[in-house]
């Protein structure tokens, strides 16, 4: 069929099967917006930032396991969009990017609002394009969004010069890629995954260490056969947190900086881990020579180059963890056949030995609100709750919502781990919102976090998306706070912002959305309740004692059983979250 | 440790800097670069000189292998290959002096492809070791410019038909 350049992107992502893409208009995508007004299925949700349009389509993909879909326009549009490319290349979110581009007559030439996004995001995309041709579209586009969901997913970027959306074309949509070098692993090897099972059968004190890996590859159910079958306690990252039942009895926390003090014991005293989807990153291993020292590696991961990249695997198996995970399970049923299933029993009830011994711990002292306390409210408000999805920003809020909101299902927690990006909470949450609209959807902030991405409240409201943001207002930039009490002798620097600039509260009203201030401790409840009912956008400013620190802590660079406790108040409350 | 590899890239544009990327950002410096066509015309062949450590090396080869563009990434072993390299030399070459660095070239099977009233080009094939070795012995001649086209290589024709050690791939 005879159409331009930008209708040919529009009938593209409709029979990709796209429903919703974030963005906002610009020069050099103007023809594609034309081709909105004119007429699409897609629908547009219009953000007031590229990098919060990116989050959301970052938020969407992770609370749906879809293909996220972010536009933008040339030069600052584009350059906008940066961060969440590299948020979503570090957690492996699936992303479809689009930009518009000069025309291709000024490429080259520091036109207005040129920029060679292609080459700045080389090191960040799985793949990219720059369109030269009109004819290329649908066959760019098809392989866009294959190359952005196989394999290892993540990151990828097409950009369309001006002209080329406004060329004419013969478009059809083709079924197959066509991409030689694009050969994901499409089984894991059976002798590998014998051997696996054989380890794990011969080991005394594994432990499954659960990435976001696992939820990428939907293989949640799969995982949880296997530790039920074989009895195996469960520990997953933040990035893996919903792989698996946090109510489970054989779920073991969460690993690293800020895992609880019986959670890292577990993987320190390990003599085998099976990693699924998990990459070692750094702040689950502190010092790689003092993680799990007397553990051997079995190593689960669609990325031939996350084994070894970090930790030597004595087993490696690489492919998709849906198979893998399931025929993993099954030779392990049939190696535990006339032996006991229950052969781990004692060092799972060690673990929770553990746990009872050393559960997570906050002073309840004074009058102040406890940033703590404010999680266990909403952890309690949202419990009987079907579908809560949570977000969060990036700090030690970040850290609190880990440790005490469960999840018992894979796409509830969404959260910037290996960027660590402030601001990405509120955007995230409006592209959860979108995924999943019968979800209640809570952003977890902190205050700092807020004023990066606050302005997406606009779009939560304008755009019919309501969520709850839960500002643990510190009047911090907290861990950075707490890096510099804990480790520069509490000299600050450049980490005040005040509880009260912005007054967050009347900020949303602004906004058109409810706005909420919590001083008191008998307040946190009330307002928790509000907002759950309100049905409408709300921001709560729960505004916390500003010295309260995140413990347990693995200093950076420490091994685990280094890590700094929180110090008794005159009143503890010690809380087994789980 | 210094490797030679050798990459097989659809011939498309951008494929050279999202390969020279994955070293630049370990900072690992690219001794030689050569690129050029293969027998398919929608393939070229990369061959690049590198030093870096063993372990390094594998993970920059498993990276090169997921990029879209990539078909394939072999290392040139020595003694499983052949590698050879093209250099052009501008030597000071007054007459009295000819006589002397042409038979000089005569034992590198050095061709003279220009000459002028004070210098001449050599034109040298050969291993870059023994390109070399020609290098350090026209030096006290004076070498005005010198370029090489940096090594290519093939595996062996008398070893396995895809010679040279395939990236050992755990699939
Ligand atoms: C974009 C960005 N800039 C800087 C940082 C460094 N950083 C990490 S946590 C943090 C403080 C976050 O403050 P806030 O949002 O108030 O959260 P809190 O730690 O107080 O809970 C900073 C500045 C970052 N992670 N991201
Ligand atoms: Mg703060």
């Amino acid at each position: 069929m005879k159409m331009l350049g930008a209708d040919a992107i529009l009938r593209s992502l409709e029979a990709e099967g796209v429903d919703i893409v974030f963005g906002i208009p610009g020069g050099a995508i103007l023809p594609t917006y034309d081709a909105f007004a004119r007429g699409t299925t897609v629908r547009h949700v219009l953000a007031r930032h590229e990098q919060g349009a990116g989050h959301m389509a970052q938020g969407y993909a992770r609370a749906s396991g879809r293909v996220g879909v972010a536009l933008a326009t040339s030069g600052p549009g584009a350059t906008n969009l940066v961060t969440p490319i590299a948020d979503a290349w570090m957690d492996s979110t699936p992303l479809v990017c689009l930009t518009g581009q000069v025309r291709s007559s000024l490429i080259g030439t520091d036109a207005f609002q040129e920029c060679d996004i292609t080459g700045i995001t080389i090191p960040i995309v799985k793949h990219s394009w720059l369109v030269q041709d009109v004819d290329e579209i649908a066959a760019v586009m098809k392989a866009a969004f294959h190359i952005a969901r196989t394999g290892r997913c993540g990151p990828v970027l097409v950009d369309i010069p001006r002209d080329v959306q406004e060329a004419e074309l013969d478009f059809s949509y083709p079924d197959e890629v066509d991409l030689p070098g694009w050969r994901p692993p499409r089984r894991g090897h059976p002798r590998q995954i014998r051997e696996a099972a054989r380890w794990v059968a011969e080991a005394e004190r594994p432990v499954l260490y659960v990435g976001g890996g696992t939820i990428n590859a939907d293989a949640c159910g799969e995982l949880k056969d296997l530790a039920e079958s074989g009895r195996l306690p469960v520990i997953t990252t933040l990035m893996g947190k919903g792989a698996f039942p946090e109510t489970h009895e054989l779920f073991a926390g969460w690993p690293g900086m800020h895992g609880p003090k019986w959670s890292n014991w577990a993987m320190n005293k390990a003599d085998l881990l099976v990693a699924c989807g998990a990459r070692f990153d750094d702040r689950v291993t502190g010092k790689l020579a003092g993680f799990a020292p007397g553990a051997s590696v079995v190593h689960l991961d669609i990325d031939a180059a996350e084994i070894g990249k970090l930790r030597n695997a004595d087993v490696p198996v690489v492919g998709p963890l849906k198979q893998v995970l399931r025929d993993l399970g099954s030779e392990l049923r049939r190696l535990h056949e006339g032996d006991t299933a229950r052969r781990y029993d004692g060092w799972v009830d060690q673990i929770f030995e553990w746990r009872d011994e050393f559960p997570l711990r906050y002073s309840t002292d004074g009058e102040l609100v406890k940033p703590q306390a404010v999680m266990e409210s909403l952890q309690a408000a949202t419990a009987d709750r079907d579908n809560v999805i949570w977000t969060t920003g990036v700090g030690q809020h970040q850290m609190w919502a880990m440790q005490y909101l469960l999840c018992d299902e894979p796409r509830r927690f969404v959260t910037s781990g290996g960027l660590g990006t402030m601001g990405y909470g509120v955007p995230a949450a409006v592209g959860a919102k979108a995924a999943q609209p019968d979800a209640t959807v809570v952003c977890v902030d902190g205050d700092g976090c807020f004023q990066m991405t606050g302005s997406e409240l606009a779009t939560s409201v304008m755009e019919d998306l309501p969520i709850i943001v839960a500002i643990i207002n510190n009047g911090y930039l907290g861990m950075v706070h707490q890096w510099q009490n804990l480790f520069y002798d509490d000299r600050l620097s450049q980490v005040h912002l005040t509880h009260a600039v912005p007054d967050y509260a009347k900020l949303a009203e602004a906004y058109g959305a409810l706005g909420i201030m919590v001083d008191e401790r008998s307040q946190v409840d009330d307002a928790i309740d509000q907002a759950l009912n309100a049905g409408r956008t709300t921001v709560i400013d729960f505004r916390v004692d500003p010295r309260e620190q995140c413990y347990p802590m693995i200093p950076a660079g420490a091994a685990a059983l280094e890590l700094i406790e929180f110090e008794e108040g005159a009143e503890t409350e010690g809380v087994r979250a789980l | 440790m210094r490797h030679t590899l050798s990459v097989h890239v659809e011939n498309k544009s951008g494929v050279l800097m999202r390969i020279t990327s994955l070293f630049v950002r370990r900072g690992f410096n690219i001794e030689s670069l050569a690129v050029g066509p293969t027998e398919r015309p929608d393939v070229s062949r990369v061959t690049m000189r590198i030093d870096c450590s063993q372990h390094s090396l594998e993970q920059i080869e498993k990276q090169m292998h997921k990029l879209v563009n990539v078909l394939r990434v072999s290392e040139l072993g020595p003694g499983e290959a052949i590698e050879r390299e093209l250099l052009l030399v501008k030597v000071t070459a007054p007459p009295d002096r000819r006589a002397e660095l042409m038979s000089l070239g005569d034992v590198f099977h050095a061709r003279v492809i220009d000459l002028g009233p004070d210098a001449l080009i050599f034109e040298v094939v050969g291993t870059p070791e023994e390109l070399e070795s020609f290098e350090e012995l026209v030096r006290p001649h004076g070498i005005k410019e010198l370029v090489r086209t940096g090594r290519i290589g093939l595996g062996r024709a008398s070893a396995k038909p895809d010679a040279g050690r395939r990236l050992a791939l755990i699939r």
